[in-house]
Formats: C-alpha cells, structure tokens, sequence
C-alpha cells in the first residue's frame, strides 16, 4: 500500500491569520507562496475563514480554498506554538497558484516538535568530542574553529585552509548569505582554494555565454508565451522546472508555439509537450550522448548559409572584425566575429547527422523551425532553455558557446520572445566581493583534497559525499584524513583547549584534515566533520534571492529557528569575530584588522552591508511591499513607491557581461572535437551501457530534505535507475531489483525501472541520493575550466539482490500519461 | 487531439461519467444509497458515512463504476481490478474505490483500463489503481485518497472511510 497521512480534515485558517511573502524554497522558478500562522487555540470556521468562502460544501478545480495535508504543519513563531499554512499564491506572475510536488511540501518539511517532522534538522552546535559529537556553545565551537583556522593560515598565506561554500538563492543561499560568506573569505581573506555547492572549483557553469557578452539569464518567463518556437536543451522542465513548463511553456504552446527537444532520452517533457502541442509541432532530438556540439554548429551552418540571420543585428551589436579574444588556457575556444565564427565552426550537413545520429532532415527541420523566415518574410522568434545537460556535459564552454552563437545569429536575444538561457537549479542570490584572485582555471579543490592538500575545511552546504563526481575516491581519502584528526582529538580527551588545538595542528601537519560543517541537516560529509554548526532556510530568516528571470524577492521569516540554530550570514559574523579575536589575543594586530566590520545582530544588517550597498534603492521594506511579484533585476529606481526593474536585459542591443568597452557581442568559435574530458572515450569503449543521470520531479537536489519525508521516500525508497525491458531481460533483472552500477572509478546501487522508451543500452539514473551516490561512477575527467561531466559516463551493470522490501511495494508503470 | 486532453471543468465542480464517459470505460452512474447523511461534527477518521455503492454482481472485470463518496458531490470509481492487491475488498481482494479528483489542482481524472491508472488532464499526474493509488509521477503532494470498503454476506459493498483528504474540503465528511 501507498503511503497514506490518514488525515481527513485540517484546521482551517481565520480570517485574521498572519500572511507572509514565501518564494519557494527550492527551485529557480522560485514560485510564489503564501504562508498563513495563526495562534494554536484559535480556528476559522466553514463560514468564517481566510476566504471568506463557504467552507461547508466541495470546492471547484484550482481553487484557492483548500490546501493540502503537506502544506500543514505547526511551528513554533516568537517562542509560541502557531499553525502553518503555505499554499501556493495564485496573484504570483510565477506561478498563478500552481505548486509543485516539491514546494507545495514546504510546510511539511519544516521541523515541528509537535507533528514530530524533520527532526533532522540541526538544533546546537556540536563539536567532536569524547569520540562522539557533543552539544556545546556557539562561542565553544567557534573559539575552536577560530584557533585552529588561524594555525593555518597568516595575512597573505591563506592556501591551507580550504573552503566550499554555496554561491545560490533560495533554501539556505541568498544575498544575505552569500555575502556572509563572501566578506568573510574573499574580503577579510582572500581564499583563493574554493569550491562551489555542486562543483568541484569556484568558477562559472556557463563561462563562455558570459565570455560572448550574453548573461544566462536574459529573458522574461512570458517569453515562453509570446514565441514561434521553443529550443530545450539538455534541460527536462515539466520535471526540474515545473511551472515555468506548466504557467508559461503550455501557454506558448498554447499560443501556437512549436517544441524542439534536444535530449538523449525521450523525457516526460517530450511526452507533456506532445500532450499539449500535438506531437507534430514537438521535434524531440534524440542525438547520440555528447553530440550537442556537432548538432548546434550544423545547425549555424545551415541557417548561416541558408541567410536565415539577422543581419543588421549582427552588425549591430556584434563584433567585427575577426578573432576578439584567443584561444588559451582560459578559453577553450577563441571568440570574436560572426564570419569568424562561420569558418570555425563550418559543419554539413552531412557531418552532422553522422556524429548526432540524427537524420539531415530532422537537422533541416530544426533549423526551420529555429530560424526560417515566415511566409510573409517576417523574422522567426525562438527562446532557447538549456541546463545541465550540457552544463555538466561533453565539452561545456564551446556547446554552450555554439547555442548562443545561434540566439545572436538569429537575432534572438534581448527581444520578446527570444533569449538564450539556462534554465537553472536553486534560484540565484550572489553578491561577494571580487573571486578574480581565484583565477582561471580555478583550482580543482576535490581532487586537490585528494592528493593531500588543505589543513582546515570550511564547509558551507556542500555534500561532497552525496553530489561530486569520483565521490568514492574523494570520501576514502577525506574519511582517512578527518579521521586522523579525530583519533588525535580522541587520544588528548581531557586536555586543554591549548593541548587540543596543538595536537590538531599536529594531525594536520601530518596529513590529516580539521572539517568544520555549517548545514540544516548532519550531511554525509559531516560524518567526517570536527565541528558542526546549525543553520537556517528561508522562512526562518529573512531571504533575499532571484528567479531564473531575475526576479529578486523578500521571503519573509514566519517561524522560529530550530533550537539556536543561526543564518548563515550571522554564522559568518560571528565565525569573523572570533578570528579576530584570537588573532589579537595572538599579538597579530595587523591580520586581526582584517576581521572587523561584522557588528551585524540580523540578516538585514547583511543585507544592507552587502547588497544594498551596491544597490541603495533596494530596502527589505520596498521588497516587502513589491510582495511576491517583486521586481525584475537590474533595479534601476524608485518611482511612485515602487521598485523598478528591467523586464529583460539587452533590450537596446548593448552586450555588457564581458566587460568590453564597445558593448558588442562575440561569437564562439569551437569547432567540434568529441568526447573532450580526460577518460570518457575509454570508458566508453570499456563499459556496455551509457549511466546518463540527473534530477526527477519529486525530489529536490541531493534530496537533504526529502530523505525524511515519507511521501519521498516511499515512492522510491533507493534511487532508480530506468533501463529497457530488453536490457533487462539480458541482465536477468526484474523490476525493482537492486543493482550495482560498476566502472573503472567505483560502484553504486539503484532499483532498476523499466523504461520502453529508453534506447537500448542507455540507462538514466538518479543524482543525489542518500543512498546511492550516482557520482561514485563519474570519472574525475572535467574540461579545461574544470567543469565536470556527469552525463558522459558509462558503467556496467549487474544484480545484486531481490528488491528491497520497500522496493517491492512502490509502482513501476509508466511514467507517461494516458488521456 | 484527444476529446479528453486538457479538459476544460472550468469552475464546476466535477464531471460525472463525462470525462469516465469519453474515456468509454465507464459503466453506470450508481448513487449513494443515501441512507447515510453526514454528522454536522464528525469524530476524525472514524464518522463517515456507511454508503452501499454497489453489489458485486454488477462488476465487471477493469471496467470502473462512477460513484459519490463520502457524498455525491465527491466523485470516484469502484473498481474490480481481476487481480489481488493489498487493501482489496472482496472475496478475490480485487475490490478497490478512489476518489477522482486530482490531489493537485482537483481535475476530475481518466481511467486508463490498458495499465489500470488514473491520469489527470489538467497537468498529466498519474496514480496507480493497484498500488493503493501511488502516485506514478505527478505534482500532487498526496498518494490518491483510497476509499474503505466493506462487503456483506448478500455481496453488497460499502464505503465506510478515506485515508487521505479529497481535494477541494478541509474536511472528507462536510461539515456544515
């Protein structure tokens, strides 16, 4: 049996309940909430509630007056016990009242000591000791963390402490945070070995659109809805971006839009958009794993020689001339001129079709659809979506490169119904000062950890365990390292802190690792951790974040911390404070000055240091007000008690994101050169079966979460792994059953799916999961940048047990629709 | 384009047999017996309406029966799936009822007989009739609400109770 709440009526909201902005935590469409408390003892009533409705009779479809069991919870809010309503706001541009399998559980997934949910969550700080982790004071911890980070590390001499803090919006990210973190270790120091939340360096997904002048988020989302046709690449919306798809895609469809889906697998975006458009207006590509490259140069071939480009843009706001910027070791491909671009990149038809597996007709069509002139010779419009299909593919800079060489070839950035985007993970919330320091290529940090490198680990929600890739490598050795450091913790039990932090630094300076672990939950890396520190998620803070369209919000706080649990932002503060202090106390008064500036006592004071400094006419007040439309980045003023913004970027057909001067765009020119990462080609040749991965719809990320909702956890208690019936029967495999997924780097497990619309040979895995890391298998190969490449990968496969009691429960039918 | 793709339900609250009609697996409306009425203020989980929905005789095999449960104004079917699951009623405990209505946005669902799912228009979740109404894939935040049967010695069967809250009340029994 499905996993069932058994709750058949919920305490309905009073007409005098307390409202609050909410932008969902999780993905970057960031779709608007609104979260309702009121007092424990009080009650609306059928005839006398929030809606003003009649409460007593069933309401009609998308209604505003029901919520669901998942968004129910009850809180604690200024010390009290309060109800918790967050239901989808139907006044949000976003969203229009639609809420995902993953937001509309927000409610659920806060932690509650009545309703017993999330109890996960991080209350008090904890540091190792006695063998065990042990409660203690956030000054204890923190003078800890302080001492021992300043053994390693002096003005100007800071490699040795190694740091991986998040750069996004939503969840636990945001303006507030990353600016906490930045100030921290890119202002009072100047951290040069850093990595990102999900990478393995501190560098850019998407270098090259920024590179070419083209940030990755130019549009407006109802550009889905005022377009000729939509290019997906390497992205599955319905799923990972779900009402983008379903608010704005559909109406575009809707509208008259065509599809074109450029992906290995036929994914449940294909079938919704065939459900939607009808499958003649959806070109679902399914090109050979890697090939993004070779199709996307053919296709600026075609449509160059074909003269389907907008030819007074190019000369417009485009360079001329020949190369720009060279090729070296910063750039995996040189940039400069339109025609340079043509001559670099110059792909028939004919090749095309042999390195994408595609037919030259299915080519011409897309490039029809993309870029014909219409019947009255008017131009085409095309918005362009891509993600980690080719951010985390085969040679990132120049495929991503080639996309936006067709978007600016065809005029189609800066116009409505045009733009060449990502469509993003979390939202997006940065300000730090300058990471030029870091330089380029930024340092490999995973593999450097590795090899032995850093002394102490600053680690800022970051999994490694859980979501990088050669994870199995990268957790034997960072287990042996911190655990060097733990057994000489455990030998001094007893000892001053004086004695402790000396014999630390001893187990340090003989290879071993000190990890500090700030995170909402106890991560799988925290395992390995010294010092644990609890932090917080929007809606326990203020949090300040952008969508995928760069619109900025204000969640406003609506409940409590979890116990003494802090922003990270005041972490920082905080964490600077004692530096300072242990520095002074050392004698070394010049680096202690380095660490002042941190009297924040709130995350708006983080706010207004950081963000506001650079943006004075942004204030949580006028965010407040602007509510859960907020206003599109860049702010450009204030008028008439409302904040204005820039409802896409590029509009005057001035390029700026590389810096030039002359404000015009480069095109890329990277010619196509196969499997590029270290290591691909031969596990290729070694291994039967292609392990492409990525996210699902019910979860979100690494799941951190999800792995204690039952909902999730019940649908697919181990990570799934979908494989063609024929591959299966092959293998001997039964639905359900659990196998080891094995290659020259490491091994995982997942319950096979059957899937009949997978080609044979390919499988699609799960990333993220507790419980079978799907990056154990991913080679260290990353291109020149130091971008990984989890799509490329190839194992092979083999049972190793009937499914799991759990497993045997859940459904394994079809994940397609039947109307 | 199928007749029953993106149904628009506009603000009524259900379909009766309309969508299950053009789905052609539909077989006649049958009503609450109506000797059961709701309490004004019924104990949670356990005051629901006893409703005799039909009589095993009138199954047939994956073909479903419209029904109302715990009122008419809360659609769903009753289904002989031919094969025993978990939580089946009946002598081969293949007797199973659902409400209809999508736990996401309330879109009154399909039957699929090919797969035995119920598949929502609006934006295409789908739950599994023979795995207690799992959700397959979808956006509700809810396995699809299952309703309790009983069936007498005579083979009449009963609705006496729902493990999940039907979409569009606060409360599966209305209280008034």
């Amino acid at each position: 049996m499905a996993y069932k709440r058994n709750i058949d009526r919920l305490p309905i909201i009073p007409a005098d309940a307390k409202e609050h902005n909410v932008t969902c935590h999780y993905c970057i469409v960031g779709c608007g909430y609104k979260a309702y408390t009121w007092p424990l003892k009080k009650q609306g009533t059928t005839d006398s509630n929030w809606m003003g409705q009649d409460l007593s009779v069933q309401q009609g479809v998308d209604t505003e007056a029901w919520y669901a069991p998942s968004m129910y919870n009850v809180v604690k809010q200024e010390g009290q016990d309060v109800h918790l309503v967050i239901k989808p706001d139907v006044n949000c541009e976003v969203n229009a009242g639609l809420g995902s399998v993953r937001g509309a559980r927000m409610a659920e997934n806060r932690r509650s000591e009545i309703t017993g949910t999330q109890q996960q969550r991080l209350t008090e700080p904890m540091v190792w000791r006695y063998g065990t982790w042990q409660p203690t004071s956030w000054d204890d911890a923190l003078d800890l963390v302080a001492r021992v980070t300043a053994r390693v590390i002096d003005k100007d001499d800071e490699d040795d402490l190694y740091v991986s803090m998040f750069d996004h919006g939503g969840s636990a990210g945001g303006y507030e945070n990353t600016w906490g973190t930045g100030k921290l270790y890119f202002g009072s120091m100047k951290v040069r070995n850093c990595r990102i939340h999900n990478r393995p360096a501190y560098n850019s997904e998407v270098h090259s659109t920024r590179d070419m002048g083209v940030d990755e988020l130019n549009y407006a989302y109802d550009d889905y809805q005022n377009t000729d046709t939509i290019l997906l690449v390497g992205t599955n919306p319905m799923e990972c971006q779900t009402n983008l798809f379903l608010n704005h895609m559909v109406k575009g469809m809707q509208n008259g839009a065509r599809v074109i889906v450029v992906d290995p697998r036929r994914t449940v975006t294909v079938d919704s958009c065939e459900q939607v458009a009808g499958a003649e207006n959806v070109l679902h590509l399914a090109i050979a794993t890697g090939s993004d490259l070779a199709l996307f140069n053919t296709l600026f071939t075609y449509i160059a020689d074909q003269g389907w480009v907008d030819a007074d843009f190019i000369a417009n706001s485009t360079f001329q001339g020949d190369v720009a910027v060279n090729e070296d070791a910063a750039h995996p491909a040189a940039l400069g001129s339109f025609e340079a671009a043509r001559d670099a990149c110059k792909m028939s038809l004919a090749e095309g079709a042999a390195v994408t597996g595609l037919s030259e007709a299915q080519i011409v069509q897309a490039a029809e659809w993309i870029a014909k002139p219409k019947d009255d010779g008017s131009r085409r419009k095309c918005v362009t979506g891509y993600e980690k299909g080719i951010i985390w593919g085969n040679d990132n800079y120049r495929v991503i490169g080639a996309l936006v060489n067709i978007g600016l070839a065809t005029g189609n950035i800066g116009r409505e119904g045009g733009g060449v985007c990502r469509l993003g993970g979390h939202q997006e919330g940065y300000f730090r000062p300058s990471d030029a320091h870091v330089g380029r290529p930024a340092p490999y940090i995973d593999q450097l950890l590795i090899s032995g490198g850093g002394k102490v680990h600053h680690i800022w929600a970051n999994d490694h365990y859980k979501t990088t890739l050669n994870a199995a490598e990268f957790k034997r050795v960072y287990n042996r390292r911190s655990n060097m450091v733990k057994e000489a913790m455990d030998a001094r039990a007893g000892a001053t802190r004086e004695e402790l932090v000396d014999a630390i630094v001893g187990a340090i300076n003989a290879g071993g690792i000190f990890s500090v672990c700030v995170d909402i939950i106890q991560s799988q890396i925290g395992q390995a951790a010294h010092v644990i520190l609890p932090a917080v998620e929007s809606g326990e803070m203020n949090l300040t974040s952008m969508n995928g369209e760069r619109r900025l919000r204000l969640v406003e706080k609506y409940m409590d911390a979890p116990g003494s649990a802090q922003p990270d932002c005041i972490i920082a503060a905080r964490l600077a404070n004692h530096m300072e202090r242990v520095l002074r106390e050392e004698g070394r008064t010049e680096y202690a000055d380095q660490f002042t500036g941190y009297d924040w006592e709130t995350e708006e004071d983080a706010f207004m240091d950081g963000y506001n400094s650079a943006h004075p006419e942004v204030t949580y007040e006028r965010l407040r007000t602007a509510g859960n439309n907020g206003v599109q980045e860049p702010v450009t003023g204030f008028e008439n008690g409302q904040l204005v913004g820039t409802k896409r970027l590029y509009e005057d057909g001035v390029f700026t994101r590389h810096g030039r001067d002359d404000g015009k765009a480069l095109f890329c020119m990277g010619s196509w050169r196969g499997l590029q990462a270290p290591g691909k080609t031969q596990q290729q040749a070694n291994h039967r079966f292609l392990i492409n991965n990525g996210r699902a719809n019910l979860n979100w990320q690494n799941w951190f979460l999800d792995q204690k909702n039952d909902f999730v956890m019940d649908r697919f208690p181990v990570p799934f792994i979908q494989i063609h019936p024929d591959d299966m029967a092959d293998l001997g495999l039964s639905a359900g059953d659990m196998v080891e997924v094995f290659n020259d780097v490491g091994a995982t497990q997942a319950l096979v799916y059957p899937e009949p619309t997978a080609r044979r040979n390919e499988t699609f895995m799960i990333f993220g999961a507790p419980n079978g890391t799907q990056g154990n298998v991913i080679n260290a190969g990353t291109n020149e940048l130091m971008l990984p490449n989890y799509k490329q990968t190839w194992a092979n496969i083999r049972k190793i047990s009937d499914a799991t009691p759990a497993a045997a429960r859940v459904s394994y039918k079809s994940w397609e629709v039947e109307l | 384009m199928k007749c029953n793709r993106l149904v628009d339900v506009g603000r009524r609250q259900f379909l009766r047999g309309g969508v299950l009609g053009v789905a052609g697996a539909a077989a006649a409306t049958v009503m609450p017996s109506g000797a059961a009425q709701a309490q004004s203020q019924a104990r949670a989980m356990l005051d629901y309406p006893s409703n005799k929905l039909a009589n095993i005789a009138d199954l047939v095999v994956n073909e479903p029966i419209d029904i109302g449960y715990p009122d008419a104004d809360s659609p769903g079917i009753l289904l002989k799936l031919g094969t025993s699951v978990e939580g089946g009623a009946g002598p081969d405990g293949d007797i199973v009822a659902y409400s209809v209505l999508c736990p996401h946005k309330g879109y009154a669902m399909s039957y699929h007989a090919a797969d035995k799912t119920l598949n929502c228009p609006g934006h295409f979740s789908r739950f599994d009739c023979e795995k207690g109404g799992q959700q397959i894939w979808g956006h509700a935040t809810q396995n699809l609400p299952q309703f309790t049967l009983r069936v007498d010695d005579a083979g009449d069967i009963y609705a006496e109770g729902a493990d999940e809250l039907i979409y569009g009340r606060l409360s599966n029994v209305l209280e008034g």
